[in-house]
């Protein structure tokens, strides 16, 4: 297990475990509920593998991750793990005795004397129409629990302190001006920060919602203080293990046997300011995969990052094919005309003719579009369905297109909308 | 005012199927589809009783309005006749003639044998309606098909949408020939002689005029009124006006009301056959819709002129030969079938499906016992599982409806055989899986060639299999496809 430095120049596994996720089964009375011994089963081999880190919250598991998991690591010493839980106090009122309250549960729920790494859970929402650093204000430092943890901090109790972001970047900034602002007094703040990381929210995560700030960003300011980065959503809630086939395909191609989950755990795991990066492992099989990624991690190459890059933009907005109309890839044996398929789709990008959503209002112009353009420009045998996958134009390719998994998207796409019969 | 409502709806109809047969984009059927399903011989083909009661009750009522307005072959030759009437003298070019009985009830005979003994196709060839769907996607649609593309290509000119180009090509050269000369008989029949075809070859017409002998309303002439000018008889298109002896045939009269409108006068009249009272005096007649009709010729004759934009062909392109017919013994039919046999005794050629099919799938056959009728060919597209269009066009039932998609992805009209041999992976030793990636069903596992351990090649599970083609349509071996489909004799449910 490749282990990094922990605030205090401890080893801290760079897979921690995610206790959001724990299996579950339904019981006698028709209820589901967590499956304590398979969570046992998966503590204990994650323990056995070098796992160190374990992330849980008091919402986790409809309130019942945090006791299943203190009950599984309570059988082990307590020096073999370390816990990290938060003050999820957003959903509750946010009184100092409700979230004291909860803060005590966690520690009887854990069956700890003390948290080594707790966390201001998801700061930077907005409630209501209250805006993020209102609701900032009112859930930590108006009621005092600021100055409660940091006193508990003092006192032990908590480890390290810090917060889990989620939201405006607004207050992200305000958290780590108050960081600069202790350091200036000769004092320290936050101990780790967590934060929603992989290689499409690098770069993309504004593409992909307005909402979202850029992990490059966040990660480049924590970096810069020296703060250890915890990452959650590695996988983008699991969607980057479940890729497009020609995403797939383009990451097996490059290494047969690593599943495309393994590519996005070692594009986090391969910045050197990341503490751990969180997986929420449900079945073991996705622990033994994680742990073949993570003994040892095995860091990208510069290569690696770009083409992740590459497969970032493609899955966020379905990009320009770069195809510079070159020519070099034809004529294509079986009688595809690559630059002439590459060249309606751009077509229909930049117009904005790429709509999947038939509920959409444009989604009928968009289709109409789409296919009047391709009947124009391309007779039947000519199509990217005709492409058979031969590879014989890849090399040729002076982009580096990834031709027949293009192809295959594009062709997707067509019979997408060719199957919906309704006239044109 | 009887032969104006009469020539409008003439119009109405006439353009209307013949849209419905030239129309590609897939939207005119859902507005004028029961256009086709209530011809006559198509609606006792599909044994539809609604539509045969119906019009057996209009005929009964009114006379063989069904001749004059619904049968688009009819309303052809009148146009036809009315601009052969438009030439100098030869307005009053009719004369009654007698009715060619042996003829008439001879042919009706030799046609319902035919239909007995199941060639449907064969007999067909006299049946109006499908001779005209015949003519319009023949001779009609290659028209329309090159005004469109010209338009597509001004549009493009423009970065409109508005037009989208459609393929215009021969799908079958006897289906033309077929076409042209039932074209030519009939303009000819029609130019010379007006309804000639209706009143001796048609076997719609005869039945229908075996009901319209006792029809309630007919036009009677008023002897006390009658001039004995002869218009009339002059101007009846189908000559059954005997004005010596002032009689109408009714067997052969198509109801069109020239005579009413021209009768010098007033003493023909449209009334019950029990009727009994004193006539008034008619009035004078006016030419009613009759621009449309040369607005619309115009326009027919002007567009034969235009040429046909050539596909654009990018450069660099490889040259793909055409697939050859695949050894297949029988060719499937579409999902809604039932049967290869339920299909060849009801389908009478008319061409609508093959008109609508959006995958360019069906073709019309080249063999005898099928001539015209349509199957499937597999190398312009394939049978998407979505898509039930013919089987809810045809109107004779040779295509029953088929009412979704997920009823007709149960229906194996057929299943896919492979040629390890032809197989590209084998040839070319390259990976492929084009058949296996487009099946829709899942019904193509890619396992090791027996020949040659390292290459993949399709295996095919029968029971999953549902005979679409999207296997054979995307297979790039040439000139026989590596993988094709065989149909079924009998339509199963998987």
């Amino acid at each position: 297990m490749t282990c990094r430095k922990g605030p205090k120049g401890e080893d801290v596994s760079l897979l921690g475990y995610g206790c959001m996720r724990w299996p579950t089964i339904t019981n006698g009375e028709g209820k589901t509920v967590i499956d304590q011994e398979q969570v046992n089963a998966l503590v204990d081999h994650a323990l056995e593998h070098g796992i160190t880190y374990f992330d849980t919250a008091p919402m986790y598991g409809q309130g019942e991750s945090e006791r299943v998991t203190g009950n599984a690591l309570s059988r082990h010493p307590r020096s073999s793990y370390t816990i990290a839980t938060k003050l999820s106090n957003q959903r509750t009122d946010w009184s100092k005795d409700a979230a004291i309250k909860m803060y005590r549960h966690s520690f009887e729920a854990l069956q700890v004397d003390y948290i080594d790494y707790y966390l201001l859970h998801s700061v930077g929402g907005t409630s209501g129409n209250l805006d993020c650093m209102e609701v900032l204000k009112q859930r930590f430092f108006d009621n005092g629990m600021f100055d409660f943890l940091l006193k508990e901090r003092e006192a032990g109790r908590i480890r390290y302190l810090g917060f889990s972001f989620h939201g405006d970047q607004q207050v992200f900034d305000h958290l780590l001006a108050m960081h600069d602002e202790f350091r200036e007094r000769g004092n320290h703040l936050w101990d780790f920060v967590q934060i929603q990381m992989n290689y499409v929210d690098w770069r993309l995560a504004q593409t992909r919602s307005q909402r979202e700030v850029n992990a490059e960003y966040l990660y480049g300011e924590l970096a810069r203080r020296g703060i250890p980065v915890v990452i959650m959503e590695p996988l983008l809630g699991g969607r980057l293990a479940n890729l497009p086939q020609h995403d797939a395909d383009q990451l097996l191609q490059r290494t047969p046997g690593a599943s495309p989950a393994s590519w996005a755990f070692r594009f986090c795991g391969s910045h050197p300011g990341v503490l751990t990066v969180l997986s929420g492992m449900t079945y073991m099989e996705h622990l033994e995969d994680n742990l073949a990624t993570f003994c040892p991690l095995d860091p990208l190459t510069e290569r690696d990052f770009a083409m992740l890059d590459a497969i970032a933009a493609d899955y966020v907005n379905h990009p320009l094919v770069p195809c510079t109309d070159c020519k070099y890839c034809m004529p294509c044996p079986y009688g595809v005309d690559i630059p002439g398929v590459f060249s309606h789709y751009n077509k229909c990008v930049n117009e904005g003719f790429i709509d999947e959503d038939r509920q959409d209002p444009h989604y009928r112009k968009a289709r109409r579009a789409y296919l009047v353009s391709l009947a124009r420009n391309l007779n039947l045998l000519q199509q990217a369905g005709h492409c058979i996958g031969c590879a014989q134009c890849v090399q040729a390719c002076p982009q580096h297109i990834a031709i027949p998994g293009t192809m295959r998207r594009i062709d997707a796409y067509t019979e997408q909308l060719m199957s919906d019969t309704s006239p044109l | 005012m009887l032969r104006k409502i009469r020539i409008v709806a003439a119009c109405l109809f006439f353009a209307g199927i013949t849209l419905l047969f030239l129309d590609f984009t897939g939207a005119v059927h859902l507005w004028l589809g029961w256009m086709a399903k209530i011809q006559l011989l198509p609606a006792v083909l599909a044994l539809n009783l609604g539509v045969v009661v119906a019009l057996a009750l209009l005929t009964l009522l009114l006379g063989r309005v069904y001749c004059s307005v619904i049968c688009p072959l009819g309303v052809m030759q009148d146009i036809v006749s009315w601009i052969s009437s438009r030439r100098k003298g030869k307005k009053n070019r009719f004369s009654y003639m007698k009715e060619q009985k042996w003829l008439r009830y001879g042919l009706l005979g030799v046609f319902i044998v035919l239909l007995l003994a199941g060639l449907t196709s064969v007999a067909s060839l006299i049946a109006p309606y499908s001779a005209y769907g015949r003519i319009a996607t023949q001779l009609f649609a290659p028209v329309y098909g090159w005004c469109n593309n010209l338009l597509a290509a001004i549009a493009e000119h423009y970065g409109s949408y508005a037009f989208y180009p459609t393929e215009v090509y021969l799908k079958s050269l006897p289906l033309l020939i077929v076409a042209a000369v039932t074209f030519i008989v009939v303009v000819v029949l029609a130019w010379r002689g007006g309804r000639t075809w209706c009143n001796t070859v048609c076997p719609v017409g005869t039945v229908l005029g075996l009901l319209s002998r006792f029809s309630l309303l007919r036009p009677v002439i008023d002897t006390d009124k009658c001039i004995n000018c002869g218009v009339c008889g002059k101007r009846c298109k189908a000559s059954c006006i005997d004005t010596k002896n002032h009689t109408i045939d009714y067997s052969r009269c198509v109801v069109c009301f020239d005579c009413i409108e021209n009768c010098n006068g007033g003493a023909i009249k449209y009334k019950a056959r029990f009727h009994r009272g004193k006539e008034n005096s008619g009035q004078a007649g006016h030419d009613g819709g009759r621009r449309a009709f040369i607005a619309g010729t115009a326009l027919l004759a002007g567009a034969v002129t235009v040429e046909a934009k050539k596909t654009k062909l990018a450069e660099g392109v490889a040259r793909i030969e055409d697939k050859q017919v695949p050894p297949r013994k029988v060719a499937p039919v579409p999902a809604g079938s039932g049967s290869i046999k339920n299909f060849h005794t009801h389908c009478t050629a008319c061409q609508l499906c093959i008109s609508k099919c959006p995958n360019g799938v069906l073709c019309p056959s080249a063999k005898f016992d099928t001539l015209m009728q349509p199957e499937m060919h597999f190398d312009k597209g394939f049978c998407r599982v979505e898509c039930t269009l013919c089987s809810n066009v045809c109107p004779a039932g040779a295509i029953r409806p088929v009412d979704s998609p997920a009823d007709k992805s149960a229906i194996q009209i057929g299943h896919a055989v492979v040629i390890p041999e032809n197989c590209v992976a084998v040839r070319d030793g390259v990976h492929c899986g084009n058949c296996a990636r487009h099946c829709p069903v899942g019904a193509i596992t890619l396992v090791p060639s027996s020949e040659n351990p390292t290459v993949r090649i399709p295996a095919v599970n029968p029971e999953q299999c549902i005979g679409c083609g999207a296997c054979e349509f995307h297979c790039p071996a040439r000139p026989v496809s590596a993988i094709y489909v065989e149909g079924h004799q009998v339509h199963k449910e998987r």
